[in-house]
Order: C-alpha cells, then structure tokens, then sequence
C-alpha cells in the first residue's frame, strides 16, 4: 500500500532557509564575494599591520641585504618574501604599505566625489551657462596631462601624504562630473523629477533626494573604479619621487626601489606590483556587485 | 483687475471667453508657450515651435474639461503650463481671480498645493528610489500638510482611498502593476489637497482593461473632494465618460469647445468630426456609420512653421478658398459651444 505522504513537498520547497537563500545569493554574487574577501583582507591588514607582520618595516641591516623569499633557494623562512636592499623585510613593508594605499584611495576618491558630483549635478540640473562654465572646465581637466598637473600641484604643495591626496582629488574629480552631469540630465526630465517639482519641493531637495539616490549605481561603480585608480597612480606618483617619501612604506616606493635589481632580484619590485594589482581587482569586483545590489530593479525580494 | 478686462490682443476670446468673474476655479487667457529652437555653437535662435499658440478657456470649481488632440497639438504643454513647469512666452492664468502665470517661486509655492498632475507614464512618474510611503507621504511631511507624526496613518488612508492595500507603503514602484503605479500617483496628487488635477493622458500608457478602472478612480475622487480636472488625452473615447465640457485642440489652438453631449450629437468643426469618425464603432450596427465615415488624411502639419490662415486646412475635408488666409477666431455659436472655423461665421463679420 502507497504511503500516505505526510508534509506536502511543495510546501517544503515554497520555504528555504535563511542559509541556503544567503548562499544562493552568494553564489549569484560570487565574483562580488571574493572581491569583499579581499578588499576585507585590506582592511584587516591596514588595522592591525603592527600585530600581523614578522618585522620591523624600517629596521635595516646590510648583512641581512637582498635574501631570497623563502620559497627559492637560499631564502630564509624568517623572511618570507625576502629582504631589500637594505636588509628590510619585504613581507613587513608591503603589509605596512596597505595603510598608505587605502588610505591614500578613499581620502583622494571622497574628494574626488564631493567636487565632482556638486558639479556635475549643478551642471546637468541647471544646463545653460552653468553647464558651459563647467562642462569647459572638465575639458580642460581631462586634455591636461594627470602627470603634469600632479607634478605641478606635488612641487608647489610639497610632498606629503596629504598633499599626494589633494594632488589625486583635485585631479580626478572631471570624470565624475561628467557622469553625474549626463545621468542628471537624463533624469531632470523624467516625469518623477516634474512631479517632485509640481509639489513644490525646494531645488535641493529634488536634487539630493530625487537625482541624487538614482545616481548612486553610477557613481558607486565609478567610484570604486577610481578608488582602484588612486592607489595605482599614487604608486606612480611615489614611484618618481613625487608622493611618499622613502623610507615610508608605499607601494610605490618599493616598486621604484625595487626597479635597480629587477634583473636578478625580482621580486623586490614583483611582490608589491602583485599587491597593487590584488587591492586594485578586490575593488572593481567589489564594486561591480554592490552595483547589482543598490540596483532595486534587481533586487528581487 | 486683469481678468475682467477684456484683452485686444487675443481676438479670440472678446467673443468667446466665458463671461468672467462668475467663480470660475482657472481661468486661462491668451496662453502661448513658444520653444526656441537654438542652432549653432552660440545657441541663435532660428525660430520657434508654436506649440500653444493663444488659448483662452475656464474652469468652474468641480467641472471636469476635457482637453483633446492629435499627438504634438500642445494639449500637454497646457498642463505643463498651468503647473508652471514651463514658463508660459504669453497669457495668464487665473486662478481664483489671482494671476499666477508671472508669480514668483515663493509666491507660487501656496497655488502648487491647489493644482496637482497626474502624469501619463507611469513608469516614469514614481522615483524608483523611494518607497510608496515616501511618494506619497513626502509632501506632506515638506508641506506640514498633517500634524508631525501623522503622515503615515494619512498615507495609510490615501491607499485606501485610490483602492490599495495600506501595507503597500512599504514597496517599491517596480513591484506594482501599470494601473497600481498610477493609483499611486493618484495619491500622490491628492495628498497635497488641491483643488485642480491635471491629467496628463492618464490612462494612455495602461492595458485597456485598466483604463476603465483608473478612469472611474478619477471620477469617485471628483465628487468626493469637490475637486476639478483638466484631463487630457488623444482619444475622445477616454474622456467622453467623465468629461462635462470638452476642449478640442489642433496644433496649438483650440478649435471648438462644448458641452460633453453638444460635441458627440452635433460637432460643429471639420476637425471634431473628423476625430468623432476615428472613435472605434463596436456595435455591429455601426456598419452603416461605418460608410459615412469621414476620415482625415495625412499628418498633422509642424508647429515650427504652422499653416497660414485656418491652420486646419490643409487637412479640412470642407476646406475654401478664404481658409487659406482667415485664421477664425472662437466664436459662441450656442449655449457653451464655441467654434473656430469659417464655416459658422468666424472672422466673416
């Protein structure tokens, strides 16, 4: 005799756990999830890099000068990744360097986005001169060499960590503005943005809570982007002298110095490429999932 | 004070505006809005799009007009105006006996809560971004429409009114239907109290089934709140059932207005006509109908450099000799009925 079945399984289906609903989701935002890995691997290691790294990143000692990493032979296991030219452990100041890298890409970005997307907003909103002024400035922006403006910028400010972040915000701000000013034009049309006005909401507020939260996907892929791109070009700018100075830790400043024994020491300039590189793809990855996330056509309840 | 004066620059309306000054809620004379059209890097001016083009009409507090016309005749542009989203080139606009069309922003934000649109796409006209209770309650908290901490229980209300669920607060726009999403906007309007709804196609974006719905919506809401509408829409079938006058209007102008029934038994302009033809005849009886159908050809002409004259006529099925150059104004020809063509006398006198 057939069993009678006892629960009805499409009940069962119709209710999954919490567990397995997070996982799928996931698994759907797997490239996102090892981006937050790594982008969380940053952090950690930016917080707690005095507790994590075997050595003091400064210390020097010229009998200890240009050990192989651990892996190859003659390295020691003490030194991981080997020693500079200097006797400094490598491992240690690629680990200290996450500070100057993170640090450096927010604080550059957050000033990026607070000149760039006023401008672009007020720019796209309000059109005629103001979009003229603006649009003229970001061209100019855009067809002057990043270089140039850098060097410039660096040489009258000085070189600093906060004047690195100036030089890198004041730069990078243009694209934002022409993101924000595109999209803002697209929306002040939309018949959501008359209808705001025809409740005679104040121009701010139509800006700030009606345009403003509809860029966001936009920006916040941007943004990340740039974040990505800040830590890049300020290993570039340390990397010619013009933004952290040695002995401090940068990325930059160890590729720079890692250049004279590319040849035979490689790995003095290979680690710290490596990590910018990583930093760099945790970031955009990161960044494309939160864009599917904040997304509410795609987010599916 | 301005309205009761007649003005010499707007021939039309010497003869055909509604006496003023009896109570009318919106009074609209000698209205034009003119887009520039720029060329060129130092953005001239090469020339314009006449899209309203002198438009006199009035509104009594609880009447429903209902504003006709092929796509681009400017029946949108007319809301849009009233509203002060465009700035009218010319006209006023009473409202109340009050001037509104040169107020200041400040001084308009009192007439933003009277008049209120309900938009034509409503996919368009939510912010994807807020939730229900935000689209609907955001006024109201800007506005102190309702007493601080109120604003939810009133949106609650405002659902129920337009036929939602209250716990629909709580969702996004994209989760709803075509016809919810403008139940939604409905709301929206209402929130603000007003005493004017301007709708703008209301219903021409929706499954045909939802129409009837959304239309009926509109009508309860009416009587409830004693409110008046100016429903605009290219398909005089949408605005026969809730309309007491009709406004036909060709590329710019208005060319008859009527009383809802005066304009289906006895249309008076080739153009009304031609429009009452194109209305589906569903019954089969219709067919012998069907024969003297008297459909216009062709498309309606450009507002960038509109026809001398009638600017019908290029177009009219009755179409003479003088059309080309009189331009008729909109004369009353019966009780509330009001004709702009040569053949009822316009412009002969």
């Amino acid at each position: 005799m057939a069993e009678i079945p006892t629960s009805n399984p499409e009940i069962d289906e119709a209710a999954p756990s919490v567990l397995s609903l997070v996982l799928r989701k996931m698994w759907h935002l797997r490239m996102g999830v090892l981006g937050a890995l790594l982008i969380f691997c940053l952090i950690f290691i930016a917080l707690f890099c005095p507790y994590v790294s075997p050595h003091d990143p400064f210390k020097q000692d010229i009998t200890k000068r240009l050990w192989k990493p651990a892996f190859m032979e003659g390295g020691k296991a003490e030194y991981l990744l080997g020693t500079d030219h200097l006797g400094r452990d490598l491992l240690t100041r690629i680990l200290y360097g996450t500070r100057i890298s993170l640090v450096v890409g927010l604080a550059a970005v957050i000033l990026m986005l607070t000149v760039g997307v006023t401008l672009g907003l007020v720019a796209g909103y309000f059109g005629g001169r103001a979009d003229a002024v603006i649009s003229f400035l970001v061209n100019c922006m855009m067809g002057f060499p990043f270089i140039l403006l850098a060097m410039s910028l660096v040489a009258v400010l000085g070189a600093s960590l906060q004047n690195i972040i100036i030089a890198l915000g004041l730069t990078g701000w243009p694209v934002f503005t022409r993101v924000t000013r595109i999209e803002t034009m697209k929306l002040r049309d939309r018949e959501f943005v008359l209808a705001a006005k025809s409740l005679a909401f104040s121009t701010r507020r139509i800006l700030v809570r009606h345009i403003l939260p509809n860029l966001l996907p936009a920006i916040l892929v941007l943004a990340t982007v740039e974040v990505a791109r800040a830590i890049i070009r300020e290993s570039l700018l340390s990397f010619l002298g013009l933004g952290i100075q040695p002995p401090t830790p940068s990325w930059g400043v160890m590729l720079a110095e890692g250049r004279d024994y590319m040849l035979l020491q490689w790995w003095l300039a290979a680690f710290p490429g490596m990590a910018i590189f990583m930093s760099a793809l945790g970031i955009n990855l990161l960044g494309d999932a939160l864009r599917d996330l904040v997304d509410p056509y795609l987010r599916k309840t | 004070m301005g309205p009761l004066i007649p003005d010499s620059r707007f021939p039309s309306h010497s003869t055909s505006a509604p006496a003023v000054g009896d109570g009318y809620l919106l009074e609209v004379q000698g209205l034009k809005k003119h887009f520039p059209i720029r060329k060129g890097l130092l953005g001239r001016t090469v020339g314009y799009v006449y899209a309203v083009d002198g438009v006199s009409f009035a509104i009594r507090r609880g009447e429903t007009l209902g504003l006709v016309g092929e796509s681009g005749c400017g029946k949108s542009t007319i809301g849009r105006c009233l509203l002060r989203l465009y700035e009218a080139t010319d006209g006023q606009i009473f409202f109340q006996g009050m001037d509104i069309s040169k107020l200041s922003p400040g001084e308009m934000i009192q007439f933003r809560t009277r008049i209120q649109m309900i938009f034509q796409d409503p996919y368009s006209s939510l912010n994807p971004r807020l939730r229900v209770r935000e689209i609907i309650g955001e006024s109201l908290r800007v506005h102190n429409l309702v007493p601080q901490g109120d604003w939810q229980d009133r949106v609650r209300e405002l659902l129920a009114e337009v036929g939602l669920q209250p716990d629909h607060m709580a969702r996004y726009p994209h989760e709803f239907s075509g016809g919810q999403r403008q139940r939604i906007g409905v709301a929206r309007s209402l929130a603000m109290n007003p005493d004017l709804i301007v709708a703008d196609e209301p219903v021409s974006a929706l499954d045909v089934s939802i129409q009837a719905q959304v239309i009926n919506l509109l009508d309860s809401l009416k009587d409830k709140h004693g409110l008046s509408y100016i429903v605009i829409a290219h398909d005089l079938a949408v605005v026969e059932h809730i309309s007491d006058r009709i406004a036909v209007m060709y590329l710019g102008k208005l060319v008859e207005t009527a009383r809802d029934r005066d304009l289906y038994l006895n249309p008076k302009h080739p153009y009304t006509e031609a429009l009452l033809s194109a209305v589906p005849i569903p019954a089969p009886g219709g067919r012998e109908r069907r024969k003297s159908r008297k459909l216009i050809q062709g498309d309606v002409a450009s507002p960038i450099n509109p026809p001398s004259g009638c600017r019908f006529h290029t177009r009219c099925l009755k179409t003479m000799e003088e059309c080309r150059r009189i331009d008729p104004p909109l004369i009353e020809i019966g009780p509330e009925h009001h004709v702009a063509c040569l053949l009822w006398g316009g412009g002969r006198s």
